[in-house]
């Protein structure tokens, strides 16, 4: 087994009944990497998660954490790893202050370090302020970050982030963001599922697309998006007869239905929008409306799969 | 950051006592900051004394002793049933909630979580008996028992309360909702109403009263009458322990068998 990988996995599969949920996934974490495994609902992310972090007993295949084999060295395992599940994971009676030591305690440090280690992480994670304030108080983004700080008590070589941002608001999305790079910086190493693809964009060395539990791709942000294609000019015009003439001068796609007034334009540089933008002038018809849409996980599963992501898209 | 490697040179028993103080810490500090456990802890059990005491009292002949002091034990065993219905609750909702699963991902033993609740149900059931026998002597409880005696009456009444609590953490697993947990842990509050605890049994239908008489939340509430009053135990003292101390035997490993299950399975 390399001992390059933090994480290695092999043929992983894991059925429930009739449900094969995982059907054969490989993976392979580097040290001191965050790998990003995306898909919809149901694509298997979450279970593969719980297999790594001892919670599942995996079907058949090999998975090894921190060197350990999940299956036969659980325990190891469980000492190697951080956990931020989908369902926040804290009590809400206690304060901020009190769950970091409650775990600290579990995590079976002695009552001066785990209070120690409570005060550093409640500093790190910007909730010093609210450490002893009851945690039914607090905001979504505070139980997040307290849930990620919870994580870290030990300081786990490896950490599993199970959408770690799904119902945030885009600011507190982004305050987690910018603490897992913090984490990187230490050389933890990663594995975070997740449904948004720009999420895997901002944070991912690499990037595993999975769905229906089997890997559909695997390569670094910019491969993934070099093979959904450029980003889109998203056209709007008054009528009918605008929309017709425009979509004959500009080598677009076909609208989408009846009555949709959208024509949709790859442009990969700035110079293709003024060369659209140019095309229509040449040619009479103004648009109403234009925006710029970016690549999204239903293009990216239209290109991979064929088919859109179904409950994951945005 | 520095990794602190958890200490491996102690034995596995250390550590589930730890794990164990730990989480009973964690829900007792739950039972000062939950509204809902200090009303059943502390205003219903006091309530019903009460109620029992001056709105029946008067119209219910309990022979040689006056109603208070043949209701009180009874008032007692239904307090630790009505007590335990937050746990039920309290377990259904760690298990639904994530905090189990982040426990168990963790290098602990996560029966400790049980053992935590349990623990906390008996400081409830100690608190609400003390402030109801309080109450009691105010409203004309009289008890006639020496020291042993108040020494095997709480004896009892802790195997007994120890064992409707591990009951409670059961239905708590089963439970598929907290609203449902709740639900399933009621009829244990209405057990002691079919016996001997509140009413003497004598006027009941003979089918009625033989269950009446012998179901083991009446030998529990005959037995502490018993030694409150100062009146013969007789075997009623033994049969209750054999009853609740046999339900414990069962409900501990039953306990934990159910959690492992459930836990996994989620």
């Amino acid at each position: 087994m390399d001992p390059g990988h933090a994480i290695d996995v092999r043929g992983l599969r894991r059925s429930f009944g009739e449900v094969d949920v995982l059907k054969g996934i490989d993976l392979r974490v580097e040290r001191g990497s965050l790998v990003s495994l995306l898909g919809p609902n149901g694509a298997g992310k979450t279970t593969t998660v719980r297999i790594l972090s001892t919670l599942l007993e995996p079907g058949s295949g090999v998975a090894r954490v921190n060197g350990f084999d999940v299956a036969t060295q659980a325990a190891r395992v469980r000492a190697s790893i951080g956990l931020t599940g989908q369902q926040t994971a804290v009590d809400d009676l206690l304060s901020g202050y009190e769950n970091l030591v409650l775990m600290g305690r579990l995590f079976r440090l002695g009552a001066g370090s785990a209070r120690r280690r409570a005060r550093e992480l409640l500093e790190l994670f910007d909730l010093a302020a609210a450490g002893r304030r009851q945690v039914k108080t607090y905001s979504g983004g505070m139980r997040r970050r307290l849930d990620l700080a919870i994580s870290l008590v030990t300081a786990p070589p490896v950490l599993f982030l199970d959408e770690p941002t799904t119902g945030l608001d885009p600011r507190s999305r982004g305050d987690v963001w910018t603490t897992v790079r913090g984490l990187l910086a230490d050389g933890v190493t990663v594995l975070l599922t997740t449904q948004y693809l720009e999420e895997a964009d901002q944070l991912a060395d690499r990037v595993v697309v999975i769905d229906g539990g089997a890997v559909v791709a695997d390569g670094t942000p910019a491969e993934l998006k070099r093979q959904v294609g450029a980003e889109r000019l998203e056209l709007t015009f008054s009528d009918a007869g605008a929309l017709a003439t425009a979509h004959r001068v500009l080598t677009a796609d076909r609208p989408r239905g009846d009555g949709d007034l959208t024509l949709s334009v790859p442009v990969e540089h700035a110079k293709d929008i003024k060369r659209v933008l140019d095309q229509l002038a040449g040619s009479g018809v103004e648009p109403g409306e234009l925006f710029v849409a970016k690549p999204t996980l239903d293009d990216v599963f239209l290109t991979l799969t064929g088919q859109t992501a179904t409950g994951g898209a945005r | 950051m520095t990794t602190v490697p958890a200490d491996v040179r102690r034995s596995s028993l250390y550590w589930a006592v730890n794990d164990s103080r730990v989480l009973i810490g964690r829900c007792l500090r739950h039972i000062a900051r939950s509204p809902e456990q200090l009303v059943l802890m502390l205003f219903l059990p006091v309530m019903l004394l009460v109620m029992f005491r001056y709105l029946f009292g008067g119209a219910i002949d309990t022979g040689d002793v006056t109603y208070v002091n043949y209701v009180i034990s009874g008032i007692v065993v239904v307090a630790v049933m009505v007590n335990t219905t937050a746990t039920s609750v309290a377990v259904c909702h760690d298990m639904l909630e994530g905090i189990v699963e982040r426990f168990r991902s963790m290098p602990m033993r996560g029966t400790a979580v049980l053992v935590g609740h349990v623990a906390a149900a008996m400081t409830r059931h100690a608190v609400s008996i003390a402030v109801m026998v309080g109450v009691g002597l105010l409203i004309g409880f009289r008890p006639r028992a020496g020291f042993l005696d108040w020494l095997v009456a709480l004896g009892l009444l802790a195997v007994f309360a120890l064992a409707v609590s591990w009951l409670a953490a059961i239905l708590g697993l089963l439970a598929k909702t907290v609203e449902g947990a709740s639900g399933l842990a009621m009829p244990l509050v209405f057990i002691p109403y079919v016996g001997s605890a509140l009413v003497p049994p004598s006027t009941m239908p003979d089918w009625l009263r033989v269950f009446a008489e012998n179901q083991p939340v009446s030998l529990v509430a005959d037995s502490v009458r018993a030694l409150f009053m100062g009146t013969p135990l007789g075997n009623t003292g033994w049969l209750a322990l054999a009853w609740w101390g046999g339900i414990i035997v069962l409900a501990v490993p039953l306990a934990g068998r159910i959690f492992r299950r459930k836990a996994t399975q989620r």
